[in-house]
Formats: structure tokens, sequence, C-alpha cells
């Protein structure tokens, strides 16, 4: 099991026991964080499972592909530590892993 | 906006893959459907969100795009000719007699007996950027769709996005624009290749402004915009502008159905489990815009639901008739509707 942090925009955290080769959204999703849409099922298709990652771990999430790129002026106020949580895949080198959520996916 | 009025035995609404087969299933049962989306085309998901994403849970099909899945669904209900509604939004639904009557924002009015809710997630709208305080300025100033572009002439306009809607108007409304200026958060663009080579020429030429950044803070009085602010990192730029068009994609609400009295269960409408009707005698709803206990939202229930869905809307249109069983394997009634030769 891997360890994940969602913080809600209000500051709510969320500490989950991830499993493995699933996506950080399906994480989301199985264990009802809000604030997570996931409107195409994990397509990168909708752009409404943008998440912020913490600054400490954008090394380790590695940056969004050329689609995910694409979908993501689909989002709103994207930044660098913008991703797409439905393209970040759970791996062991994610332990510890914290994202922020936006207001809102809209 | 065309006034339209429309008899019908059937209204679908939603060109989604189960809307789409229900065309069939009714079809067998001689029903004739009028179909409208708020798409530009068929398919809902399947061909705005995932048009090349394989889908493996279609029976009997171990792999097929949404793309695919939609075509042949289309070819498969050609002998009964639906006709297509696109690109409007049902509004309003009234009972008068026995009949439904549904208006939409087209202009149209349909007189139906039955009425399918295939709507899935609900209609394609487009996304509203969370800046503080749009909504004062929606209608007046800040478009997220356009239907009459002549209200933007000598306008100074200010476009966000970087996909084919924002690009399209840029080459659509410059030339009539008093000034154009186009924001995106990145200096690529994502659109056909074409549109993009040509956004670039313009902003190259100069003769469309381009600024790196997002909109973060709109100003103006008495909902006519004045000005946006771009923020580009921490720096802060103002563009006076009086018309602001965001185009960041469409996401899916329930919209105007909420509003039809139907019951519903944190938005999903609830129905039975042998006709999926909804507390509306004669209005149904099938796939994944309905609930009921055991719903899984799969195409393959949708599809069990649509056959399900079609015996009972035969009783409301031909409250004379019984309905005999039959397979299409081996029925010669059921092959001729089909144009097959038995």
């Amino acid at each position: 099991m891997v360890k994940v942090t969602f913080i809600e925009f209000d500051k709510t955290e969320h500490s989950i026991d991830a499993e493995k080769d699933t996506s950080l959204m399906e994480v989301a999703i199985q264990n009802g964080v809000p604030g997570i849409d996931a409107d195409c099922g994990g397509a990168c298709a909708c752009a409404t499972c943008h998440v912020y990652v913490d600054q400490n771990w954008v090394d380790k999430t590695g940056k969004a592909e050329q689609m995910e790129q694409d979908m993501l002026d689909f989002a709103f106020d994207v930044t660098d530590q913008s991703r797409l949580s439905c393209q970040i895949k759970i791996t062991d080198d994610l332990d510890g892993l914290i994202v922020n959520l936006p207001e809102k996916q809209f | 906006m065309q006034a339209n009025r429309i008899e019908t035995d059937c209204l679908i609404i939603g060109a989604g893959p189960v809307g789409l087969f229900s065309v069939f299933e009714l079809g067998l049962l001689d029903i004739k459907c009028d179909i409208i989306d708020i798409l530009d085309k068929p398919g809902g998901q399947c061909a705005e969100l995932y048009p090349d994403k394989p889908i493996y849970d279609i029976p009997g099909v171990p792999e097929i795009t949404g793309e695919g899945l939609v075509s042949s669904l289309i070819k498969q209900i050609e002998p009964f000719n639906p006709v297509f509604h696109l690109s409007r939004i049902v509004t309003e639904l009234k009972k008068v007699d026995d009949r439904w009557e549904v208006k939409t924002d087209f202009g149209d009015t349909f007189s139906t007996k039955v009425i399918v809710i295939a709507a899935g997630g609900g209609s394609f709208q487009p996304k509203k950027p969370p800046i503080k305080d749009i909504e004062d300025y929606e209608d007046f100033s800040v478009f997220y769709s356009i239907r009459d572009k002549d209200k933007f002439k000598d306008k100074d306009i200010v476009i966000a996005g970087g996909g084919d809607s924002a690009l399209d108007w840029v080459l659509d409304l410059h030339t009539s624009a008093k000034s154009l200026t186009l924001v995106h958060r990145r200096k690529e663009f994502r659109a056909v290749p074409d549109t993009v080579n040509k956004v670039q020429e313009l902003i190259e030429s100069g003769t469309i402004n381009f600024e790196l950044g997002q909109i973060n803070q709109l100003s103006g009085e008495n909902n006519k915009l004045e000005c946006v602010s771009i923020k580009n990192g921490d720096q802060i730029k103002d563009i006076n502008c009086q018309i602001l068009l965001p185009f960041f994609g469409l996401t899916m609400k329930l919209g105007p159905v909420a509003d039809w009295g139907l019951n519903l269960n944190e938005n999903l409408i609830e129905v039975d489990t042998e006709k999926f009707e909804t507390n509306q005698n004669a209005i149904f709803a099938i796939g994944d815009i309905n609930t009921y206990p055991g719903k899984l939202k799969l195409i393959l229930c949708g599809f069990h639901e649509a056959a399900l869905m079609a015996q009972q809307a035969h009783s409301y249109i031909y409250p004379d008739k019984k309905i005999t069983f039959q397979y299409t394997t081996s029925s010669s009634s059921l092959k001729k509707k089909l144009g097959v030769k038995s």
C-alpha cells in the first residue's frame, strides 16, 4: 500500500492507503474524496480531475505528457504543479504523496 | 430561430449509444422517433469525450472505439429513419391533453406521446471559468457560445482558451472586431493544424494580440465589462474590452430536465426496473441518467433498459394493439422492418 494525501481547497485532509497501479483519480473516487469529478472516467478527456501536486513531489510524479497538457487547457488556474490525477499512476515511489485540490473542477 | 412544430410518437432526448439503440428497439415495435441532442453530432460521451478510446465490455464485441460503436449503432438504426435534431437543448415540458409538449432553445416545439430521456451524464454545456462575479456579465458581455456574432462587431474582444472553439472564433471574429486579444496559458494550441497556423500568422503579423496567462479578474459596471486582468506568474496585465468569450470545453449538467417535476436522487432520475418509467406517465429515463436499486452505469445496462422501456412505450402509442414477442432472427415481419430478406 502507498499512502497518499488529498488536501481539499478548504484544507480538509484525506489520507488514503492507495493500491499500486491504480490511478490517483481512481483512489480519490473509490474513497469518496470530494473535489474530483472525473466526468470522463479516466480517459484523459475532460480535465475534471485536476490536482496540484505538492512542490516536494513534482519531480516524483513527473511532468504531464502532451495529451495531458492539451487537456489541461480545459482546466482553470493551471500552474506548474497542475496534473490530471487520472494520469498519475500509483507506484512505491509515491508513498507519502501530497496533492492539493482546486476550489472546484469547473 | 425557427418556429418549428413537430408531431412525433416518441421524442428521445440524448443521442448517445443508449438513445441511439432505443431507436432500434422502438422501431421494431413500429414506433417512429425524433431524437434531440445538444451536441452537433450523435454519439454523446462516446463522440465527445472518448471517440478514440477502446471500450471492452460491449457484449459480443471484444474491443471497439467510442466512435466505432456510434457509427455501428447509426448503421443499425438506419432502417427506422430516426429524425435528428442536433445542437439544441430541451427547455420546457408541458402536458397538453394526453400528449407531452417539449420546447427547445432552438425555437421548436415537439408534441409527443412518449418521451425517453437518455441524456447520460446530462447535457454537455460550456464550462464557466470560476472567475469572481463572472455571472454578472453573462449574456451581456460574457458569452460561452455564440449564436449571433453581429453583436460583437466593432467591439474589443478577448477570447480565452487554446482549443478548436477558441481558435475558430478568433479566425471568424477578428475581421469584424475593433480589436481581438487571445489569452491562453501557454504558447501551444491544440486545434486543427491549419487553424493553428492561421492563428499564428495573425499573431505574428500583429493583426490580433496574444497574451500569455490566465484571466483572474473582471471589472466593469452594470453588467458591462470594461476590463479583464490577465495573470501570468506574478505579473498582472489589464486589457480593456467589452466582450469576453471563454472557451474551456464542455462539462455535463442535468440542465432544464431537473425542473420537469421528475423524482430525482442525487441528480439522477428515479425509475422502476420493469419499464424504466419515471414518476410521470409516458416519460422514461434510460442509461446513465437513471437510478434504481442495483443500477450500474454501463452501456450494456442502458441497452437492456431500452428494450424493456420500448414495451411499455408501445402501450401508450398503440393502446389497442397487443405485442407479440418476436426474434429478429426468425420473425419475417421484423426482418421486413429491418430491410433484410427472409
